[in-house]
């Protein structure tokens, strides 16, 4: 059993005018095997979270602390992070002109696994986890994600969710910008991923729509920076019906 | 023998006599950019300088005496102008007519003593098809030209590669005449040299030629590497790409990329685009770029350019990272693909691989665990 746990996390944005606090004090323990869904209106920063827990350059943690079964994260690098048993499937993933599909995984499930696959047993993986997502084979020689489509490159994330098999994976509203038969298909592989591994799953989601499809075991509010309030599976059933307004700063 | 000067663009004088040309003085539109007291030295007569040789002799190259050369080419500016008066060998390629040459034909070129003049001609007969690899080896200054006739109906595929010591000096005027429906791709790829400067041009003999140009240049240290292209549509039917990419990092490294299409009155039909691309990997290099268009009738297919310098994308690095890739292995793998699109155009995996590694090597970065497949 591990944990992801974060403790009293402040985090500021650096921007061209001086930084910005975003996180206001979070603290989460994920525990291995288990699910949490953090919602929350748009703007409460939800992503930056996302984006802090994977070390992007853009946030600076103010104070607080980040540990991966009680080893420090935060004084590791991005793909330290990620070598350790962190993933991030992005809400927006990158374009990388010139670097195929193919070319990418492999160098980037050599370097997660500490060794090179060897190459009949990695091809079929590959097409398998493909094949699984409903992918055509002839997307492994496209650019990454260059030219996708939104549910291309959703696809794209989940199909190196399943590949790189991390310890602690947080989907970053994975379900924007997919239709449903899309949606069906990408929460599919995360739960098949879910089941055949033992790993803490962090699902960031403005929606309870993709909660339909993969059930979380806790439930979390995050407002303006922080968790307001924490509870089982029905706390997202409430939600649904009620919206956010209750938890907002302004009515509090 | 001289003829005067067009009053359009890049009005060009072209002549054998040195004197028709005056001393360049920074002011020229042609010299703006280029640091003068590097290339000064090519603008006089050079006592004892020596003479550009083809290493291996083969079926398709001879070092020949540059009498028995009858080359149409007239050198366009006073450097080659120069050059032209006083080299002595030619290094002669010839592919004769109907021939189709699978394997490339590799010419290594070698300088001798400080300073070396160049004269290399390209004859490739009608309807043959040919791909040709051109090796400089620059451990001295050298200047001359190199060029290249393409036979009706032929295609030939040409990199030339500029590699070696980082103090040299390097003019090289490339001049390409297509004939009628013939294709010539000619790929520059500059790694090395201290001041370089390299003028592709081309003109079409009739019509239906394609011309593509390719580029690739690594500007590294105080490295100046300029490349001068001239694109001259006076037939109809014909077609240009021009795609040069360039990387450069610091300190004092500074490129310069002019690309001159010209589409004359007579020349409907015309299909031209031209494309330059530069990579900034820190602070502290300059890269110039500047497309130039004329167009003299409307009656065309297309013109275009496009042109855009911008630093190295810390999202993409940051993506590659978060999958695990560290930050030396997801810049090579950036960079790479930077370059994929110019060297996947050469059709050639060996060449392609090949480049590709030798970029490797000068970005620092290690080739091992290639991420080619």
């Amino acid at each position: 059993m591990g944990s992801l746990v974060l403790t009293d996390l402040y985090a500021s944005v650096i921007t061209d005018d001086g930084e910005l606090e975003i996180l206001k004090g979070v603290s989460l323990t994920i525990e291995s095997g288990t699910t949490h869904a953090v919602m929350g209106p748009n703007g409460s920063g939800k992503s930056t979270l996302a984006y802090v827990i994977a070390g992007h350059p853009k946030y600076r943690v103010t104070s607080g602390s980040i540990t991966l079964d009680g080893v420090d994260v935060l004084s590791m690098s991005v793909d330290a992070r990620a070598r350790a048993g962190l993933f991030l499937a992005m809400q927006y993933p990158v374009e990388v002109p010139g670097v195929s599909v193919s070319n990418f995984l492999r160098t980037s499930v050599t370097a997660v696994r500490g060794e090179a696959p060897k190459l009949r047993t990695w091809v079929k993986e590959m097409k398998e986890s493909m094949v699984a997502l409903q992918m055509d084979p002839s997307f492994a020689e496209r650019n990454v994600n260059e030219g996708f489509s939104g549910g291309e490159k959703k696809r794209h994330e989940i199909l190196q969710l399943s590949l790189l098999n991390p310890k602690f994976a947080i989907l970053d509203e994975t379900d924007s910008g997919l239709d449903v038969d899309a949606l069906r298909t990408v929460s599919e592989g995360v739960n098949t991923f879910r089941a055949q591994s033992d790993a803490g799953v962090l699902l960031i989601t403005h929606y309870t729509r993709i909660l339909q499809y993969i059930k979380p075991d806790f439930v979390h509010v995050f407002v303006d920076g922080r968790i307001v309030t924490s509870g089982g599976a029905d706390l997202a059933t409430a939600l649904e019906s009620q919206g956010y307004e209750q938890y907002s700063p302004a009515s509090a | 023998m001289t003829t005067a000067p067009p009053i359009d663009l890049s009005p060009r004088l072209s002549s054998l006599d040195p004197d028709v040309f005056d001393i360049p003085t920074g002011s020229e539109v042609e010299w703006r950019f280029a640091p003068l007291t590097a290339f000064s030295r090519f603008f006089q007569p050079i006592e004892g300088a020596g003479d550009v040789r083809a290493t291996h002799e083969t079926d398709y190259v001879r070092n020949v005496p540059i009498g028995d050369v009858h080359s149409s080419w007239l050198p366009t500016d006073r450097p080659l102008a120069v050059a032209r008066s006083l080299v002595r060998n030619a290094v002669v390629v010839d592919v004769p007519r109907e021939q189709v040459i699978a394997e490339p034909i590799v010419v290594q070129l070698q300088g001798a003593g400080d300073t070396s003049y160049q004269h290399v001609e390209i004859n490739v007969g009608a309807f043959s098809s040919a791909v040709l690899v051109i090796e400089h080896d620059l451990d001295r200054d050298i200047c001359g030209a190199l060029v290249v006739n393409v036979g009706d109906g032929a295609k030939l595929t040409m990199l030339s590669v500029v590699d070696g010591a980082t103090d040299a000096v390097h003019i090289s005027g490339w001049h390409t005449t297509t004939g009628r429906d013939s294709t010539f791709i000619g790929c520059a790829v500059t790694l090395g040299g201290g001041f370089v400067r390299i003028s592709p041009s081309v003109t079409y003999a009739a019509p239906g030629g394609n011309a593509e140009l390719l580029g690739l240049f690594l500007a590294d240290g105080d490295q100046y590497l300029e490349h001068r292209i001239f694109v001259e549509h006076e037939q109809p039917h014909c077609t240009s790409r021009v795609t040069y990419k360039g990387a450069l990092s610091g300190p004092g490294s500074h490129t310069v990329w002019v690309g001159d299409v010209l589409v004359r009155r007579g020349a409907t039909g015309t299909d031209t685009y031209e494309l330059n691309r530069n990579l900034l990997l820190n602070d502290g290099p300059r890269a110039d770029s500047v497309p130039n268009l004329e167009l003299e009738t409307g009656e065309i297919i297309g013109a275009g350019h496009a042109s855009a310098t911008g630093r190295f994308d810390d999202e993409q690095l940051f993506y590659l990272q978060s999958r695990g890739i560290p930050e030396t292995q997801a810049r090579q793998l950036v960079v790479r693909g930077f370059f994929a699109e110019v060297l996947g155009r050469l059709n050639d995996e060996v060449w392609r691989d090949s480049m590709m590694s030798r970029i490797s090597v000068r970005l620092g970065l290690s080739t091992e665990e290639s991420t080619s497949e």
